[in-house]
């Protein structure tokens, strides 16, 4: 037994640098696609055609990418037709634009709620806390109950069994408090839209703070996002 | 006793049957049983189940002209029967058979709940995926006449809803847990667990929180927009679920896969199964408490999901399948990168197993807790590791091989204890698998287009896999638009969620974690 902490100590620190340093370790992120200019309308609107839930539009020579209802299903990056693809992570979207006070810049107890997530979104906050990313290092940690919570952290487009659970969650938060939605389903909904099972997305229930798109958004996206809530990260994009 | 289950007899089913019960049931094309009356449905699945020895897989519900039940069991290297029971479509009541094949009891349940029939003697029907301090009785989303897009459909909650509890014993109480709990890390599940003290006496899971309906929003969509959804319902095995529903469309329109099209499918259901079980097991050594290992396992995971972006582009491998093949094709150089990957990760997963062993405090929270027996497993059909950790050596790509898994060498881990250590080995013997998988698909490449066109047809059919978890079917009817008349996914996550509580009850409540995640179970994938 007493060889596990040699072995923990013998594998040194792995934990990324971000956001000190940039992380560009491969596979980290599945990257987005861009708005892109094609060299005809005809273009534009073939590859704006071959998305299924509608995130590209065709604007003349351009397409442009909706990213609040992107799926990730990848067919405009290999299609004959593709758009521009970035690699990089830092894509949450700040809607209020008021980071929480201060003093929660080192301290900062995050509560996830699965509201009909299929498992992706939550894996993927869970990976924060692995070894590699380590979001301890910063001051944030996963809380067990709301009465300690500061970050909401909703995944899944709220399904009606847990619109009562979620509810409930956010109302036994202390203020000041800021809401998360994290992925496409959170955001509008994703592949199950509004139904009667699915409200559409966190903002039909809660006062969303900031959003991150992504199906599922990588864990340093998610890691974006918490820093630009708590106004460590100003690489937000301000709607 | 551990007694080992016999192997099934071996006269053919279509004369067993008929032996047994004579024109009562006749034989229709593919498989197909028809049952010409009600009352003996029961002793037909009971003769099926426990005489013919036949695994049941689901139960199947299509209102057409008339109520289409198909009660689906499992031939081995034969394919699948359908045992079918019309009736006319002003029936509310229908034979139970879950006092005859238990592992029934949550498909009747469920139909149901979310079809309004009646299952005739069952004990418990109701408040099951429609909960009642959320929905009123009489609701029935699945048939035709509801609007799924209905938001503001006229709700009367239960609000005074209590859970039934079942222990009375002075000082019995009933601990509460979830659906939101454990730091958020866990899936939306509540359980109840009762006690008198220190063990648990009786475990209910009451799940369906992210009940989305996916079933009901599939109907009408075009197979395209399906294909989004049966991938997406469930991402822990997004890529084997996805598969199984492109199996069934290609089995309806009768396309041949190109060869190069079926390996890349068995690399990647492979890939997705190694980096599932490291999953489980940092979920196993996570709750056991031993961090060092957790952190090995975590590494390696998030090492694997990293190799499939790098792979595909996607970490979950989303959006690979399509009907005929694949969407995209993949460079011989970067499955030499893959293949790096896959080797680094089962050499650690090797050397973590090695030290697990030696960790007699881990082994101590695992061995001879949460103990399913093989008679269990069997009554109540379990798949995947957790069956095979208690003897059921069940595997569809043996026993009903797809994307041409006969012509692999693999072995299929069993155990016979039934016990959380028996289920880790199982996990990490799987993985071992997996990896040998990989390598012998990356060897079979051959220059070929990966994807055969589809002409949409009508019809209906069972596609099968062998997901992470265990056996799925995607049971697809296209209707003449090429659209999706009924979609149906029977997941192996909800037949193991039915045997948990045989696992967790007479152990402490310390165990409870370990056992939970033990049985390596998803939320997502039974709820739909």
């Amino acid at each position: 037994m007493s060889f596990w902490p040699l072995h923990g100590l013998r594998r040194g620190i792995q934990s990324t640098r971000y956001p000190h340093a940039p992380e560009t370790a491969a596979g980290i992120s599945p990257g987005r696609p861009l708005s892109t200019e094609f060299a005809s309308a005809q273009h534009a609107a073939d590859a704006a055609s071959i998305c299924p839930v509608g995130a590209i539009t065709a604007a003349g020579n351009y397409a442009e990418v909706d990213l609040r209802a992107c799926v990730w299903c990848q067919r405009c990056r290999f299609g004959s037709n593709p758009l521009r693809w970035d690699t990089g992570f830092e894509w949450s979207r700040s809607l209020n634009g008021s980071p929480l006070p201060e003093v929660f810049a080192r301290s900062l107890h995050i509560m996830i709620v699965d509201a009909g997530d299929c498992g992706a979104c939550l894996h993927e906050v869970k990976q924060l806390n692995n070894p590699l990313y380590n979001m301890h290092r910063l001051g944030f940690f996963l809380t067990a109950t709301p009465r300690t919570a500061d970050v909401l952290v909703v995944v899944g487009p709220v399904s009606e069994n847990m619109r009562g659970p979620l509810l409930k969650t956010y109302d036994a938060m202390p203020d000041p408090k800021r809401v998360i939605a994290a992925g496409a389903c959170a955001i509008s909904g994703g592949v199950f839209g509004r139904t009667f099972m699915s409200a559409g997305g966190v903002g039909a229930v809660l006062p969303v703070d900031l959003e991150i798109p992504g199906d599922p958004p990588p864990p340093l996206a998610i890691l974006h996002g918490l820093l630009v809530v708590t106004g460590r990260n100003q690489n937000a994009e301000v709607r | 006793m551990i007694t080992i289950p016999r192997p099934p007899v071996s006269i053919p089913f279509a004369e067993a049957l008929q032996r047994k019960f004579g024109s009562a049931v006749s034989r229709s094309a593919q498989d197909c049983y028809i049952i010409e009356q009600p009352e003996i449905l029961p002793s037909v699945c009971e003769f099926v189940f426990w005489e013919l020895e036949r695994p049941f897989a689901g139960l199947i519900v299509e209102e057409r002209e008339q109520w289409e039940l198909r009660y689906i069991f499992l031939l081995p290297n034969c394919g699948w029967a359908n045992l079918l029971l019309r009736l006319p479509l002003t029936t509310r009541n229908v034979p139970s058979i879950s006092a005859q094949v238990h592992a029934a009891d949550w498909y009747e349940r469920e139909v149901e709940d979310l079809f309004g029939l009646c299952f005739e003697e069952h004990p418990r029907l109701g408040d099951f995926i429609l909960h009642d301090q959320v929905w009123q009785e009489g609701i029935a989303p699945m048939r035709k006449a509801f609007d799924a897009a209905a938001m503001h459909f006229e709700k009367r909650p239960q609000s005074d809803w209590r859970p039934t509890l079942v222990v009375q014993d002075p000082g019995a109480f009933a601990m509460p847990v979830g659906p939101v709990y454990e730091g958020g890390a866990g899936e939306s599940v509540h359980f109840l667990l009762e006690t008198v003290g220190e063990d648990v006496i009786r475990a209910v899971p009451r799940l369906f929180y992210n009940y989305r309906g996916v079933e009901k929003i599939a109907e009408g969509k075009s197979a395209e927009d399906v294909l989004l959804l049966s991938e997406r319902f469930s991402a822990k095995s997004a890529f084997a679920h996805s598969l199984g529903y492109c199996l069934a469309v290609e089995q309806i329109c009768g396309v041949e896969v190109p060869g190069r099209a079926a390996h890349l499918r068995v690399l990647l259901s492979e890939l997705e199964r190694l980096r599932h079980h490291a999953g489980v097991i940092d979920g196993i050594c996570q709750s056991t408490g031993l961090s060092v290992s957790e952190a090995h396992a975590a590494i390696i995971e998030e090492q694997l999901l990293r190799a499939s972006c790098v792979f595909t582009g996607h970490r979950y491998l989303f959006g690979l399948n399509a009907p005929g093949g694949l969407r995209r094709d993949f460079e011989n150089g970067s499955v030499k990168e893959l293949l790096a990957a896959v080797d680094a990760a089962s050499t650690q997963l090797t050397r973590l197993e090695e030290r697990l062993r030696y960790s007699s405090s881990f082994l101590d929270r695992l061995e001879d807790v949460g103990i399913v027996s093989p008679e269990n497993s069997r009554d109540l059909n379990l798949v995947g590791p957790v069956g095979r950790a208690s003897g059921l050596r069940r595997d569809l790509r043996r026993s009903l091989p797809y994307c041409g898994y006969e012509k692999y060498e693999f072995d299929i881990p069993s155990e016979i204890e039934g016990d959380g250590y028996a289920r880790l080995r199982v996990l990490f013997a799987e993985a071992r698998q997996s990896a040998r998988l990989i390598h012998q698909a990356s060897e079979r490449l051959e220059p070929e287009p990966v994807c055969a066109g589809v002409e949409a047809t009508t019809g209906a059919a069972i596609g099968a896999v062998e997901a992470p978890i265990g056996a799925a079917l995607h049971w697809v009817r296209l209707d003449r638009d090429g659209g999706i008349e009924r979609y149906r996914i029977l997941s192996p996550s909800f037949r193991n969620w039915l045997g948990l509580h045989v696992a967790v009850e007479d152990f402490a409540f310390q165990d409870f974690p370990i056992i939970l995640a033990t049985f390596g179970l998803s939320a997502a994938e039974c709820d739909r």
